[in-house]
């Protein structure tokens, strides 16, 4: 089920009948919508257990790339496998193949921790350090060799723009991390992450803990984000994948049901699976 | 079960976890009462010209103009009292055989009495022993010693079936008639002329070394050995312990090898320890031969054996409860398993290792067995910093016992032992306390 290539922009098929909010247009990123993440018949098992069964899958550069499906289902073990963040489960392994910039991420020669430098993470609950703002920031850059004063400062300040959070922290960037409302602390995660400069971004339910307002704010993150990094988003919300997403997989039961450009999923979705899905008939 | 009867069995429990807990508050209120009343006495309390006249000559300190003019006063009250012994010497000359042998034996233990409350007699060879050459330094002491000198102690063994009572016989009506006579009522009524009673603060307690096995001066070669034991043993099983919790937690794969050495740690922690100053004994010193016999070192090495359970559990717990999101947050940066422990997650988890530690420290200050054949010597001077791979030092947990059992004027210094307990408790509050506060103030920080 490889998405296809996008190159035009979406038009919106007015589906009125649906309440998802379907954007009329989105713009082509240029130069993205190369694989950058494949997964060839690609299995992830907890012991004996098959939490996601072969999935295959080109997940596009510079796009947006929404994961959906009923709990349970089997995003976040697909998610982690990107990174290898399911190395920290012992009885966790995989079959099949995924690849990064088409090199294999399962490979003996593979450095798990270059790779999770290239492809970061923000999880569900904001984990900010128990350090102060700029600490946090500086942790990844300080832990890969950067350690002048004057270039951590500047991305910190870089990293906490992108983030969307400069102007509420830059006048306190000593305090504790902790400190902050729950949907700075997830920004806060996001800045973290990007000043590592990594070329993916997995965001696994990242506005969950979240209200409405913070959620905002990290939607709009996601779109300034986008056509900078390849961004992979888990969530239960429909609403939010139809509106930050460029691409969808929807996940049932560890199976891959259907991926496919995101308006094409939400109004005209192949599968019956799917259907039932995102018309709420089941969740 | 009915309401009725949860109800009551509720309030039972209630009323039983109260009341122990105040069984408990008045235990400790009832033991820590003397030591602190008796303890602060060995600092503060009414010390006689003699106390000052010893710091002086043996530590060169006090005001020695008041000293002198003091000391004049007393000693004309002395000399009055030593005339009347001299007096009833040259009396005895010229009595009878018969009666002078009798008055001899009787007057010996006078005699005696005035020398332990005054002083060496005139006449009399300056001692050998630094203990005999001053009188008492106490108030309540020498009025302890005017008792002996006014009264003779004799025992009752009239009714064999009790113990024999001790009952008093005033010494005056033993010599009455003679020369001596005057002196019962004249030590009683010039005791404090004679030994100058002022109210005294000794600090010099905690900082003096001991004089003569603690019948004067301080106690600090005990608390400083105490100090370089507990300290010693941290620098061991501090890092080896944080270490071995490291590896417990975070590398140790889950099997035959890993249960047995957690068991082990576990059977560990819960033996005597009596178990490890033998193993100590038996290790370090006769195999090991870190030292030619007892050493701060081969004691430092015993406590630290004792306490790594401790602190390997206390660490173990504190990184256990470090939230499993800042490993994930680390890692997903990019950061290696060991930098991830480094950075993150032994910082978080240190107020729990902290205070373990203090808590392992204090045990360490104040046990005495582990030492006993280790390093713990009964009476001895501070040492430098550089002998503690070779000699042995005094310390307070066996010093408190070797004064409450083994020392042979036990009952004349309880003083001083209630001094040492008093440090000793006072020192582990300390750090406990020093404990509960370096916590509070880290935990404030990660909370920010
Ligand atoms: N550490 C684990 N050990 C065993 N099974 C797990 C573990 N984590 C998740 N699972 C199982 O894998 C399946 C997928 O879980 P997950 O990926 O967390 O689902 P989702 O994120 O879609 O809600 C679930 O059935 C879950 O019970
Ligand atoms: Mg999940």
């Amino acid at each position: 089920m490889t998405a296809e290539h996008k190159e035009s922009a979406v038009e919106a098929q007015a589906t009125a009948t649906r309440d998802i909010y379907i954007p009329s247009e989105r713009a082509s990123v240029s130069g993205g919508g190369r694989p950058h993440v494949v997964a060839k018949d690609f299995s992830i098992y907890y012991g004996d257990f098959q939490a996601v069964k072969k999935v295959n899958a080109d997940i596009l550069s510079q796009y947006v790339t929404a994961i959906i499906g009923p709990s349970g289902c089997g995003k976040s073990t697909f998610l982690r496998a990107i990174n290898r963040m399911n190395d920290l489960i012992p009885s966790c392994h995989t079959t099949g193949m995924l690849q990064f910039d088409g090199e294999d991420v399962y490979g003996k020669l593979t450095d798990e921790v270059l790779l999770r430098k290239k492809i970061g993470m923000v999880f569900q609950k904001p984990n900010p350090f128990p350090k102060s703002i700029f600490d946090n920031i500086a942790y990844g850059p300080r832990l890969h060799g950067m350690t002048d004063r004057k270039q951590l400062q500047a991305i910190v300040e870089k990293s906490l723009r992108k983030a969307a959070l400069w102007d509420e922290v830059s006048d306190r960037l000593d305090r504790n991390a902790l400190g902050l409302s729950g949907g700075q602390q997830q920004r806060l995660c996001v800045a973290r992450t990007l000043a590592v400069e990594p070329e993916i971004l997995l965001l696994d339910e990242p506005t969950s803990a979240l209200d409405p307002k913070a959620t905002a704010k990290i939607e709009d993150l996601i779109q300034e984000l986008r056509g900078s990094y390849t961004i992979m988003i888990v969530t239960h919300n429909m609403q939010q994948a139809s509106r930050v997403s460029d691409y969808t997989m929807f996940f049932y039961e560890g199976e891959l049901v259907e991926y496919a450009e995101t308006a094409q999923l939400f109004t005209n979705p192949k599968d019956r699976m799917t259907e039932d899905y995102i018309t709420g008939r089941f969740s | 079960m009915n309401l009725g009867t949860r109800k009551i069995l509720d309030n039972s429990f209630t009323a039983v976890g109260m009341g122990s807990i105040v069984v408990m508050a008045l235990a400790l209120l009832v033991v820590l009462t003397p030591i602190v009343y008796n303890g602060v006495g060995s600092v503060f309390f009414t010390g006689t010209i003699e106390h000052r006249t010893m710091l002086y000559k043996e530590f060169g300190r006090g005001d020695a103009k008041a000293i002198e003019t003091q000391t004049a006063t007393a000693d004309r009250y002395r000399a009055e009292a030593y005339r009347m012994l001299s007096d009833f010497e040259q009396e005895m000359e010229g009595m009878s055989l018969e009666a002078s042998r009798q008055y001899r034996s009787k007057y010996a233990p006078v005699r005696a009495a005035m020398s332990s409350l005054l002083g060496p007699l005139p006449g009399d060879p300056v001692p050998m022993l630094t203990r005999f050459q001053y009188g008492q330094t106490r108030w309540e002491k020498a009025e302890e010693k005017l008792h002996n000198i006014l009264y003779e102690k004799k025992w009752d063994y009239s009714d064999p079936t009790v113990m024999a009572k001790a009952f008093d016989v005033p010494r005056a009506e033993e010599f009455a008639g003679t020369k001596l006579a005057p002196l019962f009522s004249y030590a009683e009524r010039h005791l404090a002329d004679m030994m100058q009673p002022q109210f005294t603060v000794y600090w010099g307690f905690f900082t003096d070394r001991s004089l003569d096995a603690h019948i004067f001066g301080g106690i600090w070669p005990e608390i400083q050995g105490t100090f370089f034991l507990a300290i010693g043993a941290m620098l061991f099983a501090f890092p080896l312990g944080v270490i071995a919790a490291v590896y417990f937690t975070e590398y140790a794969k889950e099997g035959f090898f890993t249960s047995i050495l957690r068991s082990a740690n576990s059977t560990l922690a819960g033996v005597p320890s009596i178990v490890f100053g033998l193993f100590g004994l038996a290790f370090f010193i006769n195999t090991m031969k870190v030292s030619e016999s007892k050493s701060v070192l081969a004691g430092a090495l015993t406590l630290a054996i004792m306490i790594l359970p401790t602190i390997i559990r206390a660490a173990e717990e504190a990184i256990l409860s470090v939230p499993k999101t800042y490993k994930e947050a680390s890692l997903g940066l990019g950061s290696t398993k060991w930098n991830t422990i480094v950075t993150v997650i032994l910082p978080a988890a240190l107020p729990g290792i902290i205070t373990g530690g203090i808590i392992s420290l204090g045990r360490a200050a104040g046990e005495t067995a582990p030492i006993i054949f280790t390093a713990a010597v009964s009476v001895g001077s501070a040492i430098g910093i550089a002998d503690v791979f070779s000699s042995p030092t005094p310390a307070l947990s066996w010093n408190i016992y070797n004064l409450a059992s083994e020392h042979e004027m036990a009952s004349e210094i309880r003083h001083v032992q209630y001094g040492m307990v008093l440090s000793l408790v006072s020192i582990v509050l300390l750090l406990n306390l020093s404990a509960i506060l370096l916590r509070a103030k880290i935990s404030q920080k990660l909370k920010g």
